[in-house]
């Protein structure tokens, strides 16, 4: 079904952070560049698709005016707007936002950091892009934070605060199915499993709140009004978004899920555990009729690694890619069906 | 990350600690006939292994110390955290060198990165962390004096993380792995065991009982929008997975459950480690050591410090009677020493105790009430006083 490619190496190995791995495909540029989070480091590598050329980068995680410290980086995301497109690193210490190739630092925003250690930790984790214009951030308070993003400069600002969620917040996502009909475009996912369904404008808009059962949801997507969740029982679990209905239950994996992701033009849906497990399953949503319907196809097991972090490398799911912890490498995986 | 680790950090690498020397004290432990292999050390008696034991259990858990320790901070480098142990190993009558000590941390810091590793769930490691406790309370049972510090530990333990949610217990445990990166040594007991890969990374099985709150993965419901459901399919997970065990127990007893964290050495299983056959992962261990840090100072950080208030014996001076080796020659011990990797290296700082006091104002005083003569919470220091008049009269 999938067949193994050669890996790419990195620099670092990836740390055990949720959602480790991200991938911008630039069509124009025959480039894929991917991103992985190693303590205070992020590993930038850019490959072309004739696979003969590579090239690595490291930003570190050192903010501007701040000589000393260095801190750690809880995840790099790139946001994908239509405009531009921008990597986005958060922090314990707060968010930056480069330029895609990670060449130059565009913004900063620094959090409130208190000046004693309190026995809540400080970070931003959880990055999407919304809409045109916007990009948003989660903040382990549980505050989202919305940034309006201009077409082109460094004049990003930051447009408005969300305060709905009480637990850290550990991952954010946008409506990917490219349908203007989605009433909602925007999921937000916390520590205790609950999940926040927006619209994006001026001021966004709470859809609905969809309980969690004191379980950690640590990947979230959003997919023709569907909300995809992965959890720290190993359990997938479908919501219509606006509604908050259960669709489907799917008892996924036997450790907890760190990232799960899908390819928009086909419905496939990727998810990935420290059960040392990478599965490939099939949506099939018809939201005028309610219908979902959920196929498992493949399992790719990474021998004694617990997966961090896998994505796929298009938007037909034709390949994809997978980071482990303590793993020094991309693992590549691509279909073997025409 | 989480400011709540270091405790745990701290109490299971002890307990690892302590399975250690207590294997390597009553190894060193035998006839005659066998002690003459290790020459210059002297078969241990039962009574200094206890004292010994009871010396490092007693720092370990000085009040002062751990109530420094529990509070919310961030995890220390893993350079500062090496001269907190080694300060810790010397808080007794017994003496380590260099390549002992190296080997002890090697051992103690990838046998907790396995148990972090295999931990089903994340609030798991508690109770990895109530398996060291239960062994330590088990060394100090028959001394009241030591047992109610111990005890008084539990209750903190307890108090701090019991009511933590699973996504803050796999904050701590983020946290760890990060400490543990990329160290891949190889540990002779897992490479026996089948645990450990030749190549140092831990076998990390696809079968076995699932965690608890876990189901078996096979399983896709769909539902009804009235929530009733419509069809069940099963898909092949690819591992062999049973049902969940019990719940450990998370209270000051009962039966954890899980193994990991409880001793794995005897006697008859010697400890030993490989340095090579890792290079890769060596160089980036460096890499993640090495982050310049120009607040280099802060590295000696406080419990360092509050620990050398505690130290027996002023450090440098190995040439005594007590010595334990963790290899199994002196021969041994020394080869190991120069042929250690320089990427494996933990460049420990070692600053007079002296000096430290002067640093700091506040810790001045606080280090003062540990010397002071007749204060009960000094009990170690006045007796290494003693120990020290006595060595000097040797």
């Amino acid at each position: 079904m999938f067949h193994k490619e050669k890996s790419i190496q990195l620099k670092n190995s990836a740390s055990a952070l949720y959602n480790n791995l991200s991938v911008l495909r630039i069509a124009p540029r025959r480039l894929t560049y991917f991103t992985v989070v190693h303590a205070n480091v992020v590993n930038m590598v850019s490959t072309s698709w004739d696979g003969l050329n590579y090239s690595h980068r490291q930003l570190q995680s050192k903010e501007p005016n701040v000589a000393t410290s260095t801190s750690l980086i809880m995840q790099a995301a790139f946001c994908a707007l239509p405009s531009r497109d921008l990597l986005v690193v958060s922090s314990q210490k707060g968010i930056q936002m480069y330029e895609s190739d990670g060449s130059i630092m565009v913004y900063w925003h620094a959090l409130d950091t208190p000046e004693a250690p309190t026995a809540h930790a400080v970070f931003a984790r959880g990055i999407s892009a919304v809409s045109d214009n916007y990009v948003c951030v989660g903040v382990s308070s549980g505050a989202v934070l919305v940034f309006d993003v201009p077409s082109k400069g460094s004049n990003i600002t930051l447009s408005e605060v969300l305060e709905e969620h009480k637990e850290a917040i550990t991952d954010i996502a946008s409506e990917c199915s490219g349908s203007q009909e989605c009433l909602a475009n925007l999921v937000t996912a916390d520590d205790g499993g609950n999940m926040c369904v927006w619209k994006s404008g001026e001021e966004f808009q709470l859809l609905n709140k969809i309980p969690g059962l004191d379980m950690t949801c640590s990947s979230v997507k959003l997919w023709k009004g569907t909300v995809l969740a992965g959890y720290g029982t190993g359990q997938i679990r479908l919501y219509e978004a606006v509604t908050g209905i259960l669709h489907a239950e799917v008892n996924a994996h036997a450790r907890w899920i760190y990232s799960l992701d899908i390819a928009p033009f086909s419905g496939l849906l990727l998810s990935a555990a420290e059960d040392s497990f990478v599965r490939v399953w099939h949506l099939s949503i018809t939201p005028e009729t309610n219908s979902v319907e959920i196929a498992h196809l493949h399992n790719e097991c990474v021998t004694d690694t617990q997966i961090c972090g896998a994505k796929f490398c298009d938007g037909d799911g034709y390949a994809f890619a997978v980071t482990g912890y303590d793993l020094s490498e991309i693992i590549r995986l691509v279909a073997c069906w025409e | 990350m989480s400011t709540r680790t270091l405790p745990l950090l701290f109490i299971n690498l002890g307990g690892e600690m302590l399975y250690i020397l207590d294997q390597r004290l009553r190894a060193q432990n035998i006839p005659a006939d066998k002690a003459k292999k290790v020459s210059t050390v002297p078969a241990w008696i039962e009574e200094d292994r206890k004292r010994v034991m009871n010396d490092i259990i007693t720092t370990m858990f000085n009040k002062k110390f751990l109530e420094e320790l529990f509070k919310p901070q961030e995890l220390y480098s893993k350079k500062a955290l090496r001269t907190v142990f080694d300060r810790l190993a010397h808080a007794s009558i017994m003496r380590l060198n260099q390549a002992s000590m190296d080997k002890l941390y090697d051992l103690m810091t990838m046998a907790f990165k396995y148990q972090v590793l295999l931990c089903p769930r994340p609030k798991d490691i508690l109770l990895v962390s109530f398996n060291h406790m239960d062994a330590i309370k088990d060394f100090v049972k028959d001394t009241p004096s030591i047992l109610s510090q111990v005890d008084e530990t539990y209750q903190q333990l307890i108090e701090m993380y019991t009511p933590l949610s699973n996504g803050e217990f796999q904050l701590i445990r983020q946290t760890l792995l990060i400490f543990f990166q990329d160290m891949h040594i190889r540990v002779s007991i897992f490479l026996k065991d089948k645990v450990q890969n030749s190549n140092g990374r831990f076998v990390l099985p696809t079968n076995g009982p699932v965690p608890r709150g876990t189901q078996i993965p096979g399983m896709i419901r769909i539902f009804s929008c009235s929530g009733e459901e419509l069809t069940r399919l099963q898909f092949n997970n690819g591992g062999n997975y049973s049902s969940a065990l019990r719940e450990g127990s998370f209270e000051m007893f009962g039966n954890r459950v899980t193994k990991l964290g409880t001793n794995m050495y005897s006697v008859s299983r010697p400890v030993e480690t490989h340095m090579s056959g890792t290079s890769k992962s060596s160089a980036q261990h460096t890499k993640v050591n090495a982050a310049p840090n120009p607040l280099a100072k802060e590295e000696l950080n406080l419990l360092a410090r509050l620990m050398g208030g505690l130290e027996v014996q002023k450090p440098g001076s190995t040439d005594t009677g007590f010595r334990v080796n963790l290899f199994a020659t002196d021969e041994e011990e020394e080869e190991a020493l120069i042929s250690r990797p320089n990427e494996l290296s933990y460049g420990v700082i070692s600053i007079q105790a002296t000096k430290d006091q002067q640093a700091n104002a506040e810790l001045t005083k606080i280090m003062g009430e540990f010397t002071e003569s007749g204060d009960p919470s000094s009990s170690a220091s006045s007796k290494g006083d003693d120990l020290l008049a006595m060595m000097d009269g040797l």
